[in-house]
């Protein structure tokens, strides 16, 4: 392993991928006074203003429906959990500070300055306790997109520098070292070598032209390396020009969990470039569920116009391939349920993708209840699978999943997302609970005609 | 001046310049921000029709969220139509834009809004409740939704205080003046209390509803994402 960051020591050794518990909590980066802190988140979510913001700072009735769509009010049934409530201080910035009545509030003091210590309460609420999943949204009789407001009050949050100890930890670690888990070029090009050797199979790195670029998450790298084995299985069945780049495969993005815009932007254009000097004409987007997000929606603005290639997630890939008639596959023959990725299927609008796949693959399909679109996040998105201090909740939450999939009576579990595995790996160590979720993409290619 | 002509006319003009300007106002400050261009590929590009299936699609829960909310909106249903029947269908109210505008419509028998400000005051207090015993709800309120509720109420009160007599014969245009007309400028003055306070408080929802609706519609269907 590479971890060679004594400060913030990874742990390879548990169910989860994160850095160790720390043995004293660090939840707030940098010497700024609690004035300039402030201050600067205050600038952070006026910087991100926008009519679609303002529209939805506006239009809260304060029904609380949306508490009902949330796996943590769910769970607990404490009313702090409840999405919109959230984001109460950048309520009351935005009608202090950029409101059309804001001058009315400031010349009355009806809405006081936001302070340090209210960032700071409520900072579990906005990393802990929300996985950005967007089921409130569906609920919201106003349609308000609080997931999209929780990730832009992540900005102010971290340039106020008070962002959750191993977030922080692992965002860094990712713009420092490329890779949020250790997953550096150097242990990448190790990892290639032995699963080629181990498995006799080409994973074509570095190569000049391709017209497929592949990426990862280093989730995958170094706890399911399998998944690397099967995309390079598929893709031989498939003939396709591809390739990994050491330049660009991380594909998670620490940058938009933390709410860093700046590190969002550099892990965004790092595989982009990787992909332009390439010449792929599509990016492959692995099994993870916000990896979709930060590039398939969101890549093209740190680019600054549209991307020169198609961006796809592996199942949407997949899919494309069984539907034209070139994956060649055998029958699965059995009942299968799918947990739908939050980022890939209800805010990615790729919910259709992994069914068509398993249709292609013979699976008896048995969806859960409030599946697809209203599907129940698993607790470990958003960056929430990473702090210790949530894992008591976190565990709450996954109940809602296994009783989800216990009713599906399904025989397999699968899904198409590693954040999801590990949560999934985790709530399963945790509870003792003897299912396992599968990788869609792992359970594809060993189901290739050979 | 007596205090109905004084109600009738400068106090209602300013209210109804406050309520207008102020909407216009609250309005501008939210799209007056410049718009970021969205580069990435569109899954769909339907984003207007998006937009109005939005608003379709959020007027009533979702399955997966009927049985917890479903209690809850129905009763707004019913105080929103309560409402709505009370304001553009009771005959005195048809006459009263009729004298302003001179635009008019039938109005509905005076029992059917009768019933209708029954609903609407009934469901009132039960949403009042609601936010006072709910826990998420007292969490999330503020003195803009107790005193949106107050100026919601009181029009409803100090009307039906102004009607001492059946108000016959329905569905004809009203007359000019009931017999009680302190209790009418009351109620005048408590509609243009409403009319002063929408575009600062929750009120605005009336309009801010399909906005928001229309924004989410147009951006998830871009995404082809579940509305």
């Amino acid at each position: 392993m590479s971890d060679i960051d004594a400060t913030h020591p990874l742990d390879f050794d548990a169910p989860r991928l994160t850095v160790k518990r720390p043995a004293v909590r660090n939840d707030a980066q940098g010497t700024a006074s609690d004035a300039e802190r402030a201050s600067r988140a205050m600038s952070a979510f006026v910087r991100d203003m926008s009519p679609g913001v303002a529209t939805y700072m506006e239009s809260c009735i304060h029904c609380g429906h949306c508490a009902e769509a949330c796996h943590f009010y769910q769970v607990s049934h404490e009313p702090q959990f409840t999405p919109i409530w959230k984001l109460k201080p950048f309520k009351q910035a935005y009608k202090r500070e950029a409101g059309p009545y804001a001058w009315f509030y400031r010349m009355f003091g009806l809405k006081p300055p936001v302070t340090a210590d209210e960032l700071r309460d409520w900072q579990e609420l906005l990393y802990d306790t929300c996985t950005m999943c967007g089921r409130c949204t569906l609920a919201c009789p106003m349609g308000i997109d609080i997931a999209g407001l929780v990730g832009l009050a992540r900005h102010a949050m971290f340039a106020a520098g008070l962002v959750p100890h191993e977030l922080w930890a692992v965002a860094e670690r990712a713009e420092r070292e490329g890779s949020p888990l250790g997953a550096t070029p150097k242990v990448l090009k190790e990892r290639i070598a032995w699963l080629e050797d181990e498995h006799g199979i080409e994973i074509p790195l570095d190569r000049d032209r391709a017209d497929v670029l592949v990426t990862l998450s280093s989730v995958e790298i170094m706890k399911y390396p399998g998944s690397i084995v099967a995309v390079a299985r598929v893709m031989k069945h498939l003939a396709c020009d591809w390739s990994l780049r050491s330049d660009g495969y991380e594909a998670t993005n620490f940058g938009l969990l933390s709410g860093n815009l700046e590190w969002q932007r550099d892990m965004s254009l790092r595989l982009i470039r990787a992909a332009e000097a390439c010449g792929a004409k599509v990016l492959i987007l692995p099994e993870c569920g916000h990896a979709y997000g930060a590039l398939r929606w969101q890549g093209a603005q740190a680019y600054g116009k549209p991307l020169p290639f198609r961006v796809l997630h592996i199942s949407e890939f997949l899919a494309e391939q069984a539907r034209a008639g070139r994956l060649r596959l055998k029958p699965l023959g059995k009942s299968v349920t799918f947990h739908d990725p939050c980022q890939v299927s209800r805010r990615g609008g790729a919910t259709a993708a992994p069914r068509e796949l398993l249709h292609a693959l013979g699976a008896k399909l048995r969806e859960m209840p409030d599946t697809g679109d209203a599907n129940w996040c698993c607790g470990g998105g958003g960056g929430v699978v990473t702090i210790h201090r949530a894992d008591e909740l976190r565990h709450r939450a996954f109940e809602i999943k296994m009783k989800q999939v216990e009713a599906s009576g399904a025989e397999v579990l699968t899904s198409s997302c590693s954040n999801c595995r590990l949560t999934f790996d985790d709530g399963a160590a945790h509870f003792k609970w003897p299912r396992k979720l599968e990788s869609l993409l792992e359970m594809t290619a060993d189901r290739l005609v050979d | 001046m007596t205090l109905l002509e004084f109600v009738r006319g400068p106090v209602f003009a300013v209210s109804l310049a406050v309520f207008l300007l102020g909407t216009a106002w609250r309005l501008y400050g939210i799209f007056s921000w410049p718009s970021k261009p969205d580069y990435s590929e569109p899954r769909r590009t339907d984003t207007a029709a998006g937009a109005c299936r939005a608003i379709l699609r959020h007027m009533w829960p979702r399955r997966e969220f009927q049985r917890s909310g479903g209690a809850q909106i129905a009763n707004a249903y019913a105080y929103h139509i309560g409402l709505f029947l009370v304001v553009f269908t009771f005959a005195p109210h048809i006459g009263f834009v009729r004298r302003l505008t001179g635009i008019a419509w039938p109005a509905l028998p005076d029992a059917v809004t009768y019933l209708a400000t029954a609903v609407a005051i009934v469901g009132l207090l039960i949403a009042l409740m609601s936010r006072l015993t709910n826990g998420v709800q007292r969490l999330l309120s503020n003195f803009d939704d107790y005193f949106s509720w107050v100026v919601t109420m009181l029009p409803l009160v100090t009307g039906m205080a102004v009607l001492e007599r059946p108000y016959v014969p329905a569905p004809v245009i009203a007359p000019a003046l009931p017999t009680n007309v302190a209790f009418l400028a009351i109620h005048l003055l408590s509609l243009e209390l409403l009319f002063v306070w929408f575009p600062f408080g929750k009120l605005m929802h009336a309009v801010l509803a399909f906005v928001s609706r229309a924004r989410t519609g147009a951006d998830f269907t871009r995404k082809g994402v579940a509305l």
